[in-house]
């Protein structure tokens, strides 16, 4: 079977990892780093991904998208509180946010799969092969919509998503590969969107999950808000400037928050910089690991609920826990560790790095399903009730909330008015009374032949399968047909317009790709001109005139071709100073050989 | 519209046992793999939760012995080990594993089990009770009123302390009045254990399960009715 990798698609940060001779493991960048931050920008040479387009967050903060994940499965009443904080602009389209990037707009799962194409070649590129399968990450809490919009993305990104798995679970598989735990544990998983605590029982290799809960709009980005929040005011009041105008410094205020948010996990006060517009100086101010806390502490406070909550449904206590395992970049806060350990009464783990603990998981995963893995097995809940809406607009549960899944149930439909050819059902999650308190998920029609009333018996079957995502069957028990039903999302992209945006994302590949070509060229004549530089100090003496100039002429070259848009041009010019500076690498390796062997007998070289 | 719940495994709905394995069509022992092929077999909609698990008809569970099962048959089950299978097998697992993650939760549970063996043995047990149980009757009655009392009352009064008092009392009292139900529950259930060990096929033996099955019936619904109105109760004093 292919190959598939693990993908932590995150709020903040995304990651793919890999199973090696039995251990997974994240796999690295050009650079080394194995985190891509999940930030995608518009250029005026097409799209880019990652560490480069995050520094366009402040170039161009209206062409650059991130904490995407938070738009996943979501229509633009949802995130209406928290428009003003983004400085590009969202607008709705049968129910799914759209960001409007320069001309065009995409859905979320469509710059998800940016991100995701991006791994894709990262992984492509380190093992020698083509990927077209993947195991996903999710917070456990996120809805049918939400879970389906990631699974969109994936197909966007040419990737056949096998599993749709729950990030704390998924922490909890690497932490259960190295440690060989049994026993109860409790997963405190703090992203950079998104907040889950899960309990699981570990036993012989089985990972039960027994209660989750959680808040798919609860990380660190709310942290660093109320942090920016703080500076903005200040600098309204000390400098008489509201910044909200201007959406480049507003996205060096979050920056600088989030950094400052970050160094003070480790310090007890850091010094905080910010550069005004218009030559109005800087704002500075010295920020203190209390003031951080106290910003920040109601924050926290809204994860211990759900804890609370999660240890009720799974019929345990605090003192019941036997492990706490934290994941998530938010868990390094010191207020964090603090309040976690105070509710469960015990010192958190944090062995494994929070930051790759989820991605490590979802290879472990990966290989489970590739048949690699073969004793453990993870037993998933659905984190939600599933329902449908009744007379009187009454949600009417037919599978709980923290259901062990795959789990199914079945629903008699028959008609109260004769001939009547249809029923009209609306899918319902969530765990409020009410119809229209809930989540929509969808709606459909179920097709009934025309009878006197009460005599048609349609039997839907409503099953959650192993990913958390809703499938829907009817039957007449009467002929013993089953009738396909065609489910309209609520919240979610049709068919149709998944299978467009899978050939937009071809079309647009040879756009993405150029961009990615430039970058990667302008990467490598930097560091090209970096060591050339560096070898003319060294050896300039060594060398003739004429080729020092020739050198000199073709580094100017190469710096003219890398502030172009052409990653051709810059290869070819980066050949030419390659050819150019052939003389002096020559004469520098000898000249080092002969220097090294100075000072040594004959008998030592030989 | 107008719907009804149904159990997925009501005697009502059986259809033709399973016999042949869909694969190859050679007769099937009764496991959930065919002794030919090895291929995975649908768990059939006949076969009782009870079955399923390989555990005879009794109310008193080992629940050690049943999660072990449970975990074995998740392992034998699971989607996640048939992702190299074909189509027709993965639509299998999907489903047993379904049916499994069913018949544990309902046999897991004291009082699920039993509302699922009265439902086996004789029909659904009448879900949710419309008016009190005779002996709790009155107090009942009262109680729905200083519930409605204590609603419009100024709770930080004296008056709304001393109805939160009386409440808090009532609730005591109602889940001592729970929980003794599940003693007398747990009795029968021993009794209707010890009945069907003998497996007596006299008139008397007959009448004995009919009188146990209509008290555990009864009391199950009762119980059912002092939970809801104990959870109605916790919600309004929180």
């Amino acid at each position: 079977m292919a190959r598939i990798v693990g993908i932590d698609l995150g709020t903040t940060n995304s990651l793919v990892a890999y199973m090696k001779d039995g251990k997974p493991c994240v796999i690295p960048g050009r650079t080394g780093r194995a985190m891509v931050p999940s930030v995608v920008a518009m250029t005026d040479n097409g799209l880019i991904v990652g560490d480069p387009a995050k520094e366009h967050l402040t170039r161009s903060p209206e062409r650059t998208v991130y904490s995407v994940k938070r738009f996943m499965g979501k229509g633009l009443a949802d995130v209406q509180g928290e428009l003003a904080y983004f400085p590009y602009s969202l607008t709705e389209q049968g129910g799914v946010i759209r960001i409007k990037l320069g001309e065009k707009t995409y859905s979320p799962p469509q710059i998800s799969a940016m991100i995701l194409k991006e791994l894709k070649q990262r992984a492509e590129a380190h093992l020698g092969e083509s990927i077209t399968k993947t195991v996903i990450t999710v917070p456990a809490y996120f809805n049918d919509s939400q879970r389906q919009a990631t699974k969109d993305a994936g197909m966007i990104a040419g990737l056949e998503v096998l599993r749709i798995i729950n990030e704390p679970t998924a922490a909890s598989l690497a932490y259960g590969l190295q440690e060989k735990t049994q026993g109860t544990i409790a997963v405190y998983d703090l992203g950079g969107g998104t907040f889950d605590i899960s309990i699981l029982k570990l036993k012989n290799g089985i990972f039960e999950v027994l209660a989750t809960n959680g808040d798919t709009h609860l990380g660190g980005d709310d942290l660093d808000r109320q942090v920016a929040d703080l500076f903005l005011s200040e600098i309204r009041s000390s400098h008489g400037i509201d910044l909200s105008t201007y959406p480049d410094h507003m996205q060096a205020v979050r920056l600088e928050a989030e950094q400052a948010k970050i160094r003070l996990s480790d310090e007890l006060k850091t010094q905080v910089t910010v550069e005004l517009p218009d030559s109005r100086g800087r704002f500075t101010r010295e920020l203190t690991r209390d003031q951080l806390e106290s910003l920040t502490t109601n924050i926290i406070e809204r994860t211990l609920a759900p804890c609370r909550l999660a240890l009720k449904d799974a019929g345990l206590t605090p003192g019941d826990i036997d492990e706490i395992v934290l994941v998530g970049g938010s868990t390094r806060m010191p207020l964090v560790r603090q309040r976690v350990r105070e509710l469960f009464g015990k010192t958190p783990h944090c062995e494994l790095n929070p930051d790759e603990v989820v991605a490590l998981g979802a290879a472990v995963q990966a290989d489970i399903l590739s048949g690699g893995t073969t004793d453990m097995l993870l037993l998933d809940v659905t984190p939600l009730s599933l329902g449908i809406e009744t007379m009187g607009g009454v949600m009417s549960s037919l599978i709980r909330r923290n259901t062990t899944i795959p789990a199914s149930a079945k629903e008699m439909f028959t008609t109260y008015v004769d001939g009547q050819t249809g029923v009209d059902i609306h899918i319902l999650q969530g765990e409020r009374e009410l119809a229209k308190d809930n989540r929509s998920l969808a709606r459909f029609r179920l097709k009934v032949p025309p009878l006197p009333a009460g005599v048609p018996r349609i039997e839907v079957t409503f099953l959650i399968d192993a990913n958390g995502i809703l499938n829907v069957k009817a039957s007449d028990m009467r002929t013993g047909q089953t009738q396909s039903i065609e489910v309209k999302p609520s919240y979610g992209l049709s068919d149709t317009e998944v299978e467009r945006m899978i050939e937009d994302s071809f079309k647009f590949a040879a756009e993405d790709v150029n961009a990615r070509k430039l970058i990667e060229a302008r990467l490598d004549a930097g560091a090209l001109i970096t060591t050339t530089e560096k070898s003319l100090g060294e050896g300039v003496h060594l060398i003739a005139q004429e080729d020092v100039t020739g050198i000199r002429a073709a580094l100017s070259a190469l710096a003219a071709a890398k502030d172009g848009n052409d990653p051709r041009a810059i290869r070819a010019r980066m050949a030419d100073l390659e050819q150019a500076a052939k003389g002096l690498t020559v004469a520098l390796l000898d000249d080092s050989l002969k220097r090294g062997l100075q000072g040594k007998k004959v008998s030592e070289v030989t | 519209m107008d719907h009804h719940h149904t159990h997925s495994t009501t005697p009502r709905e059986l259809q033709m046992a399973r016999s042949m394995c869909w694969h190859c069509q050679s007769e099937i022992a009764g496991e959930y793999f065919c002794d030919r092929c090895v291929k995975v077999q649908p768990v059939s909609k006949e076969t009782d939760y009870f079955t399923c698990f390989g555990f005879p008809r009794r109310l008193t569970i080992d629940t050690g012995q049943l999660e072990a099962k449970f975990y074995e048959l998740s392992r034998a089950f699971h989607p996640d080990f048939y992702q190299n299978k074909s189509e027709t097998e993965q639509a299998i697992s999907l489903g047993n594993a379904a049916t499994l993650n069913t018949a544990y939760r309902t046999l897991r549970d004291p009082i699920q089990r039993a509302e699922y063996l009265l439902d086996l043995e004789a029909g659904a047990v009448k879900e949710i009770r419309t008016s009190p149980p005779a002996d709790l009757f009155e107090e009942i009655l009262e109680l729905q009123d200083t519930l409605d009392e204590y609603r419009s009352a100024d709770r930080a009064s004296d008056t709304g302390r001393q109805l939160r008092a009386k409440l808090q009392a009532e609730q005591t009292t109602l889940e001592q009045r729970k929980r003794d139900m599940e003693t007398r529950l747990q009795q029968l259930f021993s009794e209707w254990d010890a009945l069907q060990e003998r497996g007596e096929a006299t008139s008397q033996a007959r009448t004995e399960r009919d009188r146990l099955l209509k008290q555990m019936r009864e009391i199950i619904s009762n119980r059912t009715y002092v939970k809801n109105i104990v959870n109605d109760l916790v919600a309004t004093i929180g």
